[in-house]
């Protein structure tokens, strides 16, 4: 057997050994996504399906392991992950410590900073969130105006940010501040810091869904000391663009279901229409133009997941054009919302319902309205456009 | 196995990209359609494909051939697209090659040397109606002697009329619909009873409408087994949709590219038209579909060369991706060039008839996707 034959079948056997039979079960709603940190509250299989995975540093499986990874190499990672979609194990660990702040500070920060903040990240024990939007900030996110005052060995943070992913369940925040007013893009700096600091407050924001997953963020003379500063002053807006790539690498994974409701694939969804429509003689769906929707949908979904394993595995042979994650950002979360356009299309008055229990709250019809913010977040689908059109088809501004 | 190119494949992809370049440009279709040419494509350039070692790529290594798979002949493919060269690679050193590969020896030692030295020509008469639905054959075989009297007729067959083999799904048990029933041909052209009448068709190939009055075959002619020929025959259509789908990779990305081309240079208000967001978020919409329909095909292609039990969903997927990209792409193409994209000098409109009719060969996207469905239980 060659050495990836090897590590195939030992992977398989320590899944097999390692992930409760609770965790090899489809993603039914927020409560089964575990993001880690000081607030939340895990179930055993959980708590034991994570604590074993960061044993191994398989959380963040390609992170070196004197920062609490795995070691593997790209092909290594690779085998991993398909290992665990054939005993559909979950996710031990999502957050945004794994998405985005650790492949910024993997690059960007310094020694201290990596031996301190990684392997907490790696091992679920700190939740973080992402300061980036204010009021007057959106698209135009380098006009952000939150003020870090140089004091000595720390800075004072003054400002207000919106849209904070879960900011009123995190534990510490990477947040954008303006160190100097010369210059836009080059007066931005990155900041780490705890959200319990005194003068930091946060207030949810309740959206269509009925649920608060944003925050507005304020900072009332927060502060920060200065080895708590990614990179050097004045230069965070390289961290932030580096870490949005991974932000959009990580939104344009819901193409594919995310593994939230949509994760049974089209499948699952044609099972729900035949619910609702009928089947015909042969079996199909009773409805010829939903059958032909989803259908179609079902092309896109299988291509754009070979275009997700196509994207990984050039990112990993430093093959990808740097501004293709916006191209992936903006197809997955388009593909996203045809995708629960046609779950309520599929489910009927069923997917309408908001609190019965039989709709599980009005999970389908929430997640539907979540899904419209795929393409806000982290860069709209027009700001991707912009970025593909200007850096990749080399367009004329 | 990584989803890009090996490095071999690359640099099969440049010597390809430079071949046919240089050799087939676009100028080399509008040559032959403008002298009515009657062959459909050049004789002399079958040759050099061969010598390229082209021909020979899904032959395998011990009947001569260099035992390479759908992703270089893919590779080739695409470079055939881009420049629209007239070819029967697809028919011949695809389809054809996939079909006679699981014929008897003797089928094999006849056609895959001559094939493999661009010496023969394969085409492929599955369809009978205006359609795609290969279950639909009611072309008649019946047995005679030692072998079949095949009798019936079937239409888009691309180099039909100057094709030295045919390979024919005849009907030899049970009705029209039925897959059991189906067995597979290898008809020589020469045989008595064969007509083939070329068709130009919108893109300017030439298609044949065949007619068979009583062709007697041998029963060496059976590829596959007999009643049993649907198996062959799914081989055989699953490389051609592999196949027309890279194709269709570079149809679409060749457009794509004159287009965006076109953008950059092309002044209005005094500035290039390129500039307004209008045109830049539709272009960079229509890269986004090229770049998810690239990893459609490259994923179906390597699934055919691993043996995986998903490759005919894959290739399907690739087919019906190709197909909605490159169609888009045509038509942002022609829209995006304005007046002159509809004039019959500029190369654009050529784009868009060769997509049309890769789009319908071997089944269209809706076709694709209904079968997808079928598979997937619904």
């Amino acid at each position: 057997m060659s050495d990836l034959e090897t590590f195939r079948a030992e992977t398989r056997a320590w899944l097999e050994a390692n992930c409760p039979a609770s965790m090899r079960s489809p993603v039914q709603g927020e409560d089964d996504i575990v993001w880690g940190g000081r607030k939340q509250q895990l179930s055993p299989d959980q708590r034991a399906w994570l604590d074993a995975m960061a044993s191994r540093g398989w959380t963040v499986p390609d992170w070196p392991t004197e920062y609490g990874g795995g070691g593997l190499s790209a092909a290594e990672a690779k085998i991993l992950r398909e290992e665990m979609a054939k005993l559909r194990c979950r996710v031990p660990l999502q957050s945004f410590g794994i998405s985005m702040l650790g492949p910024a500070l993997l690059r960007y920060g310094n020694e201290a900073q990596k031996r301190r903040f990684l392997p907490e990240i790696a091992r679920g024990e700190i939740r973080w969130c992402q300061g980036y939007s204010e009021p007057n900030a959106g698209s135009d996110l380098a006009g952000l105006q939150t003020w870090a005052e140089d004091a000595g060995d720390h800075f004072i943070v003054n400002g207000q940010k919106v849209w904070t992913s879960y900011a009123d369940k995190a534990d510490w925040i990477f947040c954008l501040v303006r160190t100097s007013r010369e210059s836009k893009q080059g007066g931005i700096s990155f900041l780490l810091f705890d959200m319990e600091s005194p003068g930091v407050s946060t207030k949810p924001i309740l959206l269509i869904s009925g649920y608060s997953p944003f925050c507005e963020t304020f900072f009332d003379n927060v502060k920060v000391p200065k080895d708590q500063l990614v990179h050097e002053v004045n230069k965070g807006w390289d961290v932030a663009k580096y870490l949005l790539g991974h932000e959009r690498e990580m939104i344009s994974g819901m193409g594919l279901g995310g593994g939230g409701l949509g994760s049974g694939g089209t499948a699952a969804l044609a099972e729900e229409a035949k619910q609702a429509v009928g089947t015909d003689a042969e079996g199909r769906i009773a409805d010829p133009l939903l059958r032909a929707q989803l259908a179609l949908f079902e092309v896109r979904e299988r291509a754009f997941r070979a275009m997700s394993e196509r994207f990984v595995d050039e990112l990993k042979a430093g093959k990808a054009h740097p501004a293709q994650p916006s191209m992936m950002k903006y197809y997955g979360t388009e593909l996203n919302k045809a995708r629960y356009e046609l779950v309520m299309a599929a489910g009927g008055a069923d997917a309408l319902e908001w609190e019965s229990e039989a709709s599980r709250g009005g999970a389908r019809a929430r997640a539907w309205l979540r899904t419209k913010a795929n393409s806000i977040e982290g860069g709209t689908s027009e700001i991707q456009l912009n970025i593909v059109a200007k850096h990749i088809l080399q367009l004329p501004s | 196995m990584p989803l890009f190119l090996t490095e071999e494949q690359s640099m099969l992809r440049e010597s390809a990209r430079q071949f046919v370049g240089e050799t087939a440009p676009v100028a080399h279709l509008r040559k032959l359609r403008d002298t009515n040419d009657a062959t459909g494509f050049s004789r002399d350039l079958w040759k050099r494909f061969a010598e390229m070692g082209f021909t020979a790529i899904l032959i395998p290594e011990a009947e001569g051939g260099l035992g390479l798979g759908h992703v270089e002949a893919g590779v080739v493919l695409e470079q055939i697209g881009r420049n629209l060269t007239p070819s029967p690679f697809l028919a011949t050193a695809v389809g054809g090659v996939t079909a006679l590969r699981g014929a008897g020896a003797a089928l094999r030692q006849a056609w895959l040397p001559r094939i493999a030295a661009g010496e023969a020509v394969v085409s492929l008469a599955i369809d009978e109606g205006a359609k795609h639905r290969p279950e639909q054959v009611a072309l008649r075989a019946e047995r005679s002697g030692n072998g079949f009297r095949l009798s019936g007729a079937k239409r888009f067959v691309a180099h039909g009329h100057v094709a030295d083999l045919l390979i024919v799904a005849a009907r030899t048990a049970g009705a029209p619909g039925e897959t059991a029933g189906i067995t597979l041909f290898a008809v020589p052209a020469a045989a008595a009873g064969l007509r083939a009448d070329p068709e130009r068709l919108a893109d300017a190939s030439l298609a044949a409408r065949l007619t068979l009055d009583g062709v007697v075959v041998d029963a060496d002619a059976v590829i596959g087994e007999v009643d049993h020929g649907w198996q062959p025959l799914a081989a055989l259509l699953s490389a051609g949709r592999a196949g027309a789908a890279a194709e269709m990779l570079g149809v679409g990305g060749g457009a794509m590219d004159m287009t965006i081309g076109y953008l950059r240079e092309r002044k209005q208000f005094g500035v290039p038209i390129g500039s307004f967001q209008a045109l830049q978020h539709r272009a960079a919409h229509l890269y986004a579909e090229m770049e998810v329909a690239r990893a459609a095909v490259l994923k179906a292609q390597q699934a055919l060369d691993g043996g995986d039990a998903g490759a005919e969903r894959a290739v399907l997927v690739a087919k019906a991706m190709t197909a909605l990209a490159a169609t888009l792409a045509v038509q942002e193409g022609v829209q995006m060039h304005g007046g002159i994209g509809m004039t019959d000098e500029y190369d654009i409109g050529f784009y868009m008839k060769r997509a049309r009719t890769l789009a319908e060969l071997f089944g269209d996207a809706n076709w694709a996707a209904d079968r997808l469905a079928r598979m997937s239980g619904y």
